[in-house]
């Protein structure tokens, strides 16, 4: 539930934890200001590249993302709680995320469920003891016409079926996209100016 | 009748349609030229609206009118294009953005015109991943040659377009969840008025279009406002990418004029084709979770933005719909809806946030196997006091989370009541004690009064 901050695990606050930002991530979050008219704007930006960083955004993290878009840790820690895409904590190298919705349920989503709880030793939220995998299940992945889905890191995997879980789960590129990842992010830069000016007058 | 040529999905098909070169060769940015080149932004606006385009996101609010709000004195306008699709059973946003990227992109660009936009913002659900790409490699195309930046094809107008990527919250596809979750925050919707139009993103007018409709104004513009409005029924014009999936032989997409009807979409030789492995249909919901269900019996409801509503429905929602096979059992069915509001309330307003919750818990008791028959009037009586239609809420999730609960409740009712007298006796009591001690002092579920439901 959207209002519980629902996490997997309690954040551990480490008081003079050394930096994990580096320059490359800062600036990488800085090329999103002119974006938006506010910095907090970029701040979801900001958790994506962190975590795609990082694998997680902890709470040192969440600090220095706050020192970069000069705003209270707290105010970061209030968005990052409320969305369910963002890790506070450690995951696996691949986290796989199936539906739980309507289509999916209708089309066998619990088999998959279990085959995959079963096949990895673990539960919902949780992750598997050599590091590899975590899983979670998600509402509707807008997938449907694919149900039972499940995401691999960023692959769509359609029509699983939970006996070829095991298979699935020992493909060392299960999670490789058949397109080309486009840089992640990187769109064309804005023009320069970005003041009150409206750059369309009314006719 | 002549055959109903498809428009929005004419090109998923054509080899490379997601380059700029394929879109361009296929007539592609020839409306959004002679937007930007021979009309005025008033005249789009005109245009859109003599068309009658109705909001494809689910409200069904024509899409000129919500234009034409915007105050006349504005400086800076924002446009979002709500890509976050998350309605259960709804797909096809992805379907677009996927088979023919530059198709939305070039009625971003025709409405930020129409609506004099600086900056638009396409709000994308995180989950959206391959999507993602192709779309930011589409626009990264577009701005190379010239669609979106600083004096557009010459014209004088400017628009930036950025990609902004959600991070899994159903209730940021609300419009003003969308703007809080775009300025950083909790995707907590606002109260209204102020509407966008006159106060949205950083505080500047902003409209918030759904993918489909954007994509619906290049056609608008490219033949005219008539044609648009000969397709379909009087009150819901154009064609529509209407989705079904469920155990059905052929899931997936269809385009058809507004108005098709449900059992065409699951039985027709042009659409699903019928069930699989001759399975019986129980119901089906015919526009997204959201909207409610029709029974086998109510099938020939025609799915426009008015008719749904005879049979009890919300309305059209996204027109994404999800066939119930006869064989599933019914409380899985009211759980598994229960549990999406409730997981997805975002908990501002006390009657959605404890109503959906409650009616999770009441549903998943229910199918656990211990259910009491005045469950069912509990969860009636429930989805009479959550939303906005009585003025109680925020935004519209709980309305959606009253309809599918009431009409599975209803119009199933029989089934539910033969689930519970099949049930063991003394379980209701059983898991509800075991659930929750406490509930026993609460005067409602008083031992004796349990024990005589069971
Ligand atoms: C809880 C909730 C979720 C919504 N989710 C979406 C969504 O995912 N996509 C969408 O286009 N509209 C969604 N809407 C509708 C939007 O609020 C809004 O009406 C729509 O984006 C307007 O676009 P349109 O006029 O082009 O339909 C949602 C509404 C509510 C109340
Ligand atoms: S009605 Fe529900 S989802 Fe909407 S703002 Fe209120 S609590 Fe949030
Ligand atoms: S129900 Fe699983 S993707 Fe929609």
């Amino acid at each position: 539930m959207a209002w519980e901050a629902l996490d997997r695990r309690t954040a551990v606050i480490e008081k003079d934890a050394p930096a994990v930002l580096n320059e490359a991530v800062r600036e990488k979050i800085r090329s999103f200001f002119p974006r938006y008219e506010t910095k907090r704007a970029a701040l979801l930006p900001a958790l994506h590249v962190v975590q795609d960083a990082l694998g997680h955004v902890d709470w040192q993290a969440m600090r220095e993302i706050a020192e970069v878009l000069e705003l209270k840790p707290a105010e970061v820690f209030d968005t990052i709680s409320f969305y369910t895409h963002f890790w506070t904590h450690d995951k696996g190298k691949k986290v796989i995320t199936l539906c739980r919705s309507l289509s999916c349920q209708l089309m066998g989503a619990d088999a998959v469920k279990a085959a995959i709880e079963k096949q990895l030793g673990i539960g919902e939220h949780e992750t598997a003891a050599d590091g590899q995998y975590s899983f979670v299940t998600e509402e509707c992945l807008a997938a449907c016409d694919h149900a039972p889905c499940l995401l691999m890191n960023e692959k769509l995997h359609r029509r699983v079926k939970a006996d070829d879980i095991a298979k699935m789960l020992a493909d060392p590129n299960n999670d490789r996209l058949d397109l080309p990842r486009s840089d992640l992010f990187d769109a064309p830069k804005p023009p320069a100016s970005t003041s009150e000016s409206n750059p369309n007058p009314e006719p | 009748m002549p055959r109903f040529e498809p428009v929005l999905s004419k090109n998923f098909r054509t080899e490379g349609i997601r380059s700029l070169d394929v879109y361009r060769k296929n007539g592609g940015y020839r409306a959004a030229e002679k937007a930007l080149k021979t009309m005025s932004p008033e005249q789009v606006i005109e245009t859109v609206t003599a068309a009658n385009l109705r909001g494809r996101g689910g409200a069904g609010f024509p899409a000129g009118m919500k234009w034409s709000f915007l105050p006349k004195d504005r400086k800076i306008t924002n446009l979002c294009v709500n890509a976050d699709e998350s309605e259960p059973g709804t797909f096809n946003n992805r379907v677009l953005m996927e088979n023919d990227p530059h198709q939305m992109l070039e009625g971003a660009l025709i409405a930020g015109y129409a609506t004099r936009t600086t900056t638009a913002y396409i709000y994308m659900r995180v989950e959206f991943h391959e999507q993602f790409h192709i779309l930011q490699k589409a626009l990264d195309e577009a701005y190379a040659a010239g669609y979106f930046g600083n004096n557009i094809l010459g014209t004088g107008f400017s628009m930036n377009c950025y990609v902004h990527r959600g991070a899994g919250a159903y209730v940021c596809g609300e419009e003003t969840g969308l703007i809080e979750s775009l300025e950083g925050k909790r995707g907590w919707p606002r109260i209204k008025p102020p509407f966008p139009a006159v106060e949205g993103v950083f505080r500047r007018p902003t409209v918030v279009n759904n993918v489909e409709t954007l994509a619906c104004c290049v056609h608008i513009i490219e033949r005219g406002a008539d044609w648009f409005k000969s397709i379909g029924t009087p009150g819901s014009a154009g064609p529509k990418l209407y989705t079904i999936s469920g155990p059905v032989k052929r899931p997936g997409w269809y385009e058809a004029p507004l108005g098709l009807s449900c059992r065409d979409l699951i039985f027709g030789d042009d659409f699903a084709q019928g069930m699989l492995d001759g399975k019986g249909v129980k119901g089906c919901i015919p526009g997204g979770l959201s909207v409610g269900v029709l029974t086998e019996k109510e099938l020939d409801c025609k799915l426009d933005f008015d008719e749904v509503r005879k049979f009890g429905l919300l309305g059209l929602g996204t027109a994404g719909a999800i066939v119930i096979p006869a064989d599933a059992d019914i409380r899985q069915v009211l759980m598994n809806c229960a549990r999406f509001y409730a997981h997805e309330s975002c908990g501002q307003c006390t009657q959605c946030r404890e109503g959906t919750g409650w009616m999770y818990k009441i549903a998943a008791r229910i199918a656990l196997g211990a259910g009491r028959i005045e469950d069912l009037d509990l969860l009636s009586e429930l989805s009479q006091n959550m939303g906005m239609m009585p003025g109680l809420s925020i935004c519209g999730l709980p309305d959606g989370a009253v309809y599918p609960i009431r009409t599975i409740v209803q119009k199933f009712r029989g089934e539910f009541e033969e689930r519970i007298r099949a049930q063991e006796p003394g379980r209701a009591a059983e898991v509800l004690q075991r659930l929750n001690r406490s509930a026993y002092s609460l005067p409602i579920f008083g031992q004796s009064r349990l024990a005589g439901a069971v």
